[in-house]
């Protein structure tokens, strides 16, 4: 009794210690100090513990269609083709590719010698059967279908891909994973041909994955074993990378990477990337006030969009100025960037012009569960207020929000992130006029004249012209105000290196290696 | 034996109206199945499709008398956000951590409430008394997330008794499992204990003033036997009922527990299925827990009549 009473007591006073600890951290706050890029040399061998805090849907990777699901999965999988870091598509299960000059007719090579999972060699069958199936699950009336006329092998090397249209992006379609034809339960028994294969999987809370040794490519991965833990929220994983128990974790924001670095500088290193996102605030342009351009542009105007990246990302993100995000370094118009300034007299001007000098009343939209996009849509309704708009926050479920602002358009400003694939329509599309997904509610003749001129194109020069040029008259337009592409910081324990960051899903964990001390 | 027919009869209704408030709810509130499992850039044909397939289409009585056709012989169809995965199996492979997790702050309440009221009552009014309830006072008004948080900054961090996010699976490592399943057990269990303490240190107080404990006073027994024997045994029949409410509360801070220290039980699959709009799950979970107290409460309505016959006159 004696005991309990003395632990209760020595309980109480460590709790009081802890209160005025914490209290002592918060005042003398020091800047984060992020970790410099010395050169580490790799080792070959240990295990790594990937913290992240999406769920997995499933290890089908024909029926993944989650950016979290895919991420983990491309460890696993591979297509014909897939992602580079600078998001090119590079060989993988093919060995070569080419497309005919009408993009009609996609040829593929087998990359000789490569196998599965299970140490069998992959046929051309296995091909044929993974676009097949792929296809099926899509469903009929999915693009992937319509535009597919016909798959066949012409011989034990060759793969023929015909479409009904021409399509000069229909390359990043075949990222899609070959798998074994032979595998009954691609579900529960997940081969594929990637740098790793399946060992464990526990429903919710991690995935087992082991080095393959037969992978095509020499000298990759590095690490024998690795799993991905699936964690309720930051908080608690930025507790587990503090205690060990992870040892990687992405999108953090900068204060917890100040959080993390002031208290063990040394123990951890500390990547900068992108998340990939268009960050924006999207303008309903079929809403009173909103569908004359010169009060959109006047918005562009009123916005500092440094400020908000200053205040949410300590000025890490990359600013831009249309639907493209820049590491699509092939795609992206760098020059929208600067379309507009911050310029709130140019803004009241503007306004003047447009017969709104006493302002107007506008409602953002925003998402309840996302307090990055809460806050951008705070700061903007202040920004908004200097030039007379009066700007009000609305705060939605999340569901309410697909619902009415998604898929109804039911709205007048909302902020929110889009993401996308690696072929530039998958961005730019949806502004098309009438398009399915034009959140924007945008239209343009000589959008709409770019837009089939590009999909059309087949030399990437001429196609990335086209593209340039409707990602320009998105900006002169103001179709919406695009903010950055978000900054995203992974924390790594300092044992480790070689993170990539990838302009599509993917946490790439074969260039990962343990560092040579 | 007719009272004991009567409580069964109300606990089926009581149960029965649960799943039809539970399922009504997630009727209502706003959000559509399809749409949580197709993804959000589904065509409106693929989401009627599958709206047929999952069956929403049908009206909210059909769809009801489906369910809980399936819920009875334990079955309640497939996880939304995981796919082919039933919702039984989720909470099979979940449910252990749970129990094991209700169980130890079960113990732990026990463990330290009893002998701490009966320190607190013997040396009433005395330094010991104080620092209890002082410590009762802090205990209770702690919530329980950021209890668990200091109690991972303090154990986990700072003295590192334990690694936080590292749970060794029960079936491979059980004594490690329930070493690291005491640090959850005590953020649970603190409060209710604080509360218990409470509650039985006036209860007993209360007994301490009865006639019969002047007598045995008067006829010279030991002061300690008193305490021990007559009064504990007095007192704790309120108590009784009181730690059967506990249980309730056990199960809701498990689900913060479970949380805040990564285990992957039934409250940590509540909570992802929430924000996930898993329903299927959701729904299973809610009417598994509200059954599991509404059960206890009828069996210590039951055992509290067999201990105290006065109850049955009324």
């Amino acid at each position: 009794m004696k005991k309990s009473l003395s632990f209760l007591i020595m309980l109480v006073l460590v709790l009081s210690t802890v209160l005025s600890g914490c209290a002592g951290g918060t005042s003398n706050e020091t800047s984060a100090n992020l970790s410099s890029d010395t050169q580490t040399e790799p080792v070959y061998g240990g295990e790594l513990v990937y913290g992240m805090t999406q769920d997995l849907v499933s290890l089908d990777p024909h029926q993944s269609t989650d950016a979290g699901t895919r991420s983990v999965v491309f460890n696993l999988y591979e297509g014909l083709v897939k992602p580079a870091p600078t998001g090119d598509l590079i060989p993988a299960v093919a060995e070569e590719f080419s497309i005919s000059d009408d993009a009609k007719v996609y040829t593929f090579t087998l990359r000789n010698g490569i196998t599965f999972h299970d140490g069998s060699l992959v046929t051309v069958q296995d091909i044929v059967y993974s676009i097949k199936r792929y296809a099926e699950i899509q469903g009929e009336s999915s693009a992937f279908s319509i535009a597919l006329s016909s798959v066949e092998a012409t011989d034990d090397k060759t793969v023929v891909v015909t479409l009904k249209e021409p399509d000069s992006e229909f390359l990043s379609q075949m990222t899609l994973a070959i798998i074994p034809e032979a595998n009954a339960d691609p579900e529960g028994n997940p081969i594929g041909t990637g740098p790793f294969r399946y060992v464990s999987y526990d429903v919710g809370d991690k995935l087992v994955v082991e080095k393959y040794d037969g992978y095509w490519k020499e000298g990759a991965p590095y690490l024998d074993k690795v799993t991905f833990r699936f964690l309720p929220d930051v908080t608690t994983a930025v507790t587990l990378l503090k205690a060990g128990s992870i040892d990687v974790l992405n999108y953090m924001t900068a204060a917890q990477v100040s959080e993390l670095t002031k208290a063990q500088a040394d123990a951890f290193r500390i990547v900068e990337g992108n998340m990939h996102l268009v960050h924006a605030m999207f303008l309903n342009n079929a809403y009173g006030p909103l569908s004359d351009v010169r009060v959109r542009q006047a918005i562009c105007y009123a916005v500092n969009r440094d400020e908000i990246n200053q205040f949410l990302f300590d000025g890490k993100s990359t600013i831009i100025g249309t639907h493209m995000i820049p590491d699509l370094k092939t795609w992206y118009n760098e020059e929208t960037a600067s379309v507009y300034s911050y310029d709130p007299d140019k803004a009241k001007e503007l306004l003047r012009e447009a017969g709104y000098e006493n302002g107007f009343d506008l409602v953002i939209t925003v998402p309840s569960a996302y307090d990055q996009h809460i806050d951008t849509a705070q700061i903007i309704a202040d920004q908004l207020s200097k030039v007379g708009i009066n700007a009000t926050l609305e705060k939605i479920e999340w569901n309410s929000w697909l619902q009415d602002v998604y898929r109804g358009r039911n709205y007048q400003a909302t902020v929110i992130g889009f993401d996308g694939k690696l072929n530039p329509s998958d961005w730019l599309a949806k502004y098309g006029t009438g398009a399915d997904k034009n959140i924007a509610n945008y239209s343009n003749a000589e959008y709409d004249e770019l837009l089939a001129k590009a999909l059309a194109a087949v030399k990437t020069e001429e196609k990335a012209d086209l593209y340039h040029q409707m990602e320009m008259n998105l900006a002169e337009n103001a179709a919406s105000v695009y903010i950055e592409d978000p900054a995203d910081f992974v924390a790594m324990n300092a044992n480790f290196d070689g993170y990539v960051f990838y302009p599509t899903a993917a946490y790439d964990v074969s260039t990962i290696y343990q560092v040579k001390k | 034996m007719n009272y004991i027919v009567k409580k069964v009869l109300t606990l089926i209704i009581t149960v029965l109206a649960i799943t039809i408030l539970t399922f009504v709810t997630f009727t209502v509130i706003p959000g559509d199945a399809a749409v949580a499992k197709a993804g959000v850039d589904a065509s409106d044909e693929q989401l009627e499709a599958l709206r047929e397939e999952m069956g929403l289409n049908d009206s909210i009585w059909t769809r009801y008398t489906r369910w809980i056709g399936g819920a009875l012989k334990g079955d309640f169809g497939y996880s939304y956000q995981y796919n082919n995965v039933t919702v039984s199996y989720l909470i099979k492979t979940r449910l252990p951590v749970t129990l094991m997790l209700a169980g130890l702050s079960l113990l732990l309440i026990i463990v330290f409430s009893i002998p701490l009221s009966l320190l607190a009552v013997k040396f009433r009014g005395g330094w010991i008394d104080h620092v209890i309830s002082g410590a009762n006072q802090v205990a209770m008004a702690i919530p329980s997330f950021f209890m668990g948080i200091l109690i991972t900054f303090v154990f986990g961090l700072v003295l590192k008794w334990f690694q936080p996010g590292n749970f060794p699976s029960p079936s491979e490592n059980f004594w490690g499992s329930v070493g690291y399943l005491m640090f959850p057990a005590l953020t649970v269990a603190i409060p209710k204990i604080a509360m218990t303490v409470k509650f039985l240190r006036s209860s007993i107080e209360k007994e301490t003033k009865e006639d019969y404990v002047r007598t045995a006073k008067s006829k010279g027994n030991d002061e300690q036997r008193i305490l021990y024997v007559h009064v504990l045994r007095a007192a704790l029949i309120p108590v009784i009922t009181f730690i059967a409410l506990v249980l309730a509360e056990i199960m809701a801070g498990s689900i913060v527990a479970e949380q805040v220290f990564t285990l992957n039980g039934i409250g940590r699959l509540l909570i992802t299925s929430i924000s996930a709009r898993d329903y299927p799950v959701v729904e299973a979970i809610v009417v598994y827990l509200t059954s599991v107290v509404v059960v206890i409460n009828t069996l210590v309505d039951i055992l509290y009549q067999l201990i105290d016959p006065r109850v049955r006159v009324s």
